[in-house]
């Protein structure tokens, strides 16, 4: 680790990949086991899901992409120069408003103020929080704080994506609406994207390739293609053939509680 | 934490809250005249006097009045430079103890030892090692005050949620940095809640020193000690008390306004009364 605590290692993923997870294990000082030969790559224009059961490491997994977490085993290709990572809660500075939420990582970049002022007007725009720009933290609603996370993440444009469970905190409907906004971000913007969920509808809708966990030592054992184009509209959940997929998901996820 | 919330709203103020505390003052008022003309044997009586009475020996009679101002002033600025300087020393000494693991283990037992030796057990030492001085009462009011400041500042510092440190970790924040932009801003609550107990204990300290000193700059303690061994000053006793009390109230309540204007915007617990 270098002073800031991230792992050094920064080495750039080879053969036009996004992200490559090459037979990755964890396992923690205590003995828990969070992680067994976990193999994956997600390409630019990729949008990956994993679900798994609760506790089975998913979360592990980001954080050993991010560099916050030293695998015990294996290693992981991505540039860590130009990582988005939306976290699991929306961690806003409760501090500052809207406007210097979404400022705060090209703060930190150095950006200079009115260069900062100019991509959190875009990112704020981006996630349609216009007009809340003066508006602290307290004040807005479980699902308006993750679209503020959201733009911080944007103002970057990283090409990849992490996201940690971001939506498991705000209602089904909210999380319906920010399912299909995250999914226009996608398609506008074209990042690659390593999402975590415990979410079946979530996973298939947003997806382009859905991989399930199993419980600890978590492993994948499956591998969904969703063959769905993009923009997807929110009717796709009644699609047949969406319900199809999430069966199999589904049923794939139960045989990886055992 | 997904509660919305109406942007902050100045609270009405309600009946309760000014006939409340009213009826309250007035009770306490009848009983004070109660006692001091029925309540008390006629012997003892001389010890609680009337209000009008001490209103009239204590803040009418110029002479003793600008007497108590001058007292209580000198008072107020030992208090201030004994809080401003606990301020400034507690602040940095917590910083460095956040900072590096082997100082908070050093200095820590120390804070601890600080707090928990009496302070009038170190008066009479302060008083003769610094002759009785304006530094000395300032002393004894830092010693006084500066716990709660490293305790809370540390304490806020070492608060920060995990999450935030991950965040600032992610992008390779220098320390200065993530202390400037995350530690400090996320601490203030509980460093502005320190900055409030510090400002009474302090005005304690400028007067729990001056009235053991008996010596020096009279501050409002030395005044207390000497309109207390007669009975003709016991009125004046009485005032001098008041106002060493409004001075406390006072400082407390600055500093409680101080809070809700710098992070009453964003902290919801900012709503300090006073």
């Amino acid at each position: 680790m270098d002073d800031t605590g991230v792992v050094a290692q920064r080495s750039k993923p080879v053969g036009g990949l996004a992200l490559k997870f090459d037979r990755v294990s964890m396992v923690f000082p205590n003995g828990t086991e969070a992680a067994l030969d976990v193999s994956f790559s997600v390409k630019p224009g990729e949008f990956v899901t994993i679900v798994g059961p609760s506790g089975c490491g998913k979360s592990t997994l980001l954080r050993i992409a991010a560099g916050l977490l030293n695998p015990t085993g294996g290693s992981v290709e991505v540039d860590r120069e130009r990582l988005g990572y939306v976290f699991q809660d929306a961690t806003l500075l409760p501090w500052r408003t809207v406007q210097g939420n979404v400022e705060l990582l090209p703060e930190l970049h150095g950006y200079a103020k009115d260069e900062r002022q100019a991509l959190a007007t875009a990112a704020i725009d981006l996630v349609g929080l216009n007009g809340f720009e003066n508006h602290y933290p307290k004040t807005l609603s479980g699902g308006m704080k993750m679209r503020v996370s959201l733009a911080r993440t944007l103002t970057l444009r990283p090409p990849v994506f992490l996201f940690d469970e971001p939506f498991s905190a705000v209602d089904e409907i909210t999380r319906m609406h920010l399912n299909e906004e995250t999914q226009e971000l996608f398609t506008n913007e074209g990042f690659a994207g390593l999402f975590i969920t415990h979410s079946i509808g979530e996973a298939v809708f947003m997806s382009t390739k859905v991989l399930v966990m199993s419980a600890r030592p978590g492993r994948l054992v499956a591998e969904f293609d969703v063959p769905f184009g993009y923009p997807r509209k929110s009717d796709l959940r009644f699609d047949s053939q969406f319900a199809e997929l999430c069966g199999s998901v589904s049923e794939a996820l139960r045989g990886a509680y055992t | 934490m997904s509660k919305t919330r109406t942007p902050t709203r100045r609270r009405q103020i309600t009946l309760v809250d000014v006939a409340g505390p009213t009826l309250i003052f007035v009770a306490f008022l009848s009983f004070w005249y109660w006692l001091s003309y029925y309540g008390m044997s006629e012997r003892r009586r001389f010890l609680v006097p009337p209000l009008h009475k001490v209103v009239q020996d204590g803040y009418l009679d110029w002479k003793n009045f600008s007497k108590m101002l001058e007292a209580l002033w000198l008072t107020t600025q030992v208090a201030m430079w004994g809080l401003g300087i606990a301020i400034a020393l507690g602040m940095t000494l917590a910083i460095l103890m956040s900072q590096a693991r082997w100082v908070e283990r050093s200095v820590w037992p120390y804070a601890v030892a600080l707090q928990s030796i009496p302070i009038l057990a170190l008066v009479p030492l302060l008083g003769i090692l610094f002759n009785y001085s304006f530094n000395a009462r300032v002393i004894v009011c830092i010693i006084i005050a500066i716990f709660p400041i490293i305790n809370n500042t540390l304490f806020g510092i070492q608060s920060v949620e995990a999450g935030h440190h991950d965040l600032f970790t992610l992008h390779h924040t220098s320390r200065l940095t993530r202390l400037r932009k995350l530690q400090l801003p996320a601490a203030s609550p509980a460093i502005f809640a320190g900055f409030r107990i510090s400002a009474g204990l302090s005005v304690i300290g400028a007067i729990v020193g001056d009235f053991f000193f008996r010596k020096g700059d009279k501050g409002i303690g030395i005044l207390l000690d000497q309109y207390a061994a007669r009975t003709t000053t016991i009125p004046r006793l009485y005032a001098a008390t008041i106002l060493a009390g409004a001075l406390g109230y006072l400082v407390f309540s600055v500093f409680g306004l101080l809070t809700k204007a710098i992070i009453g915007k964003w902290h919801e617990a900012a709503e300090v009364p006073g």
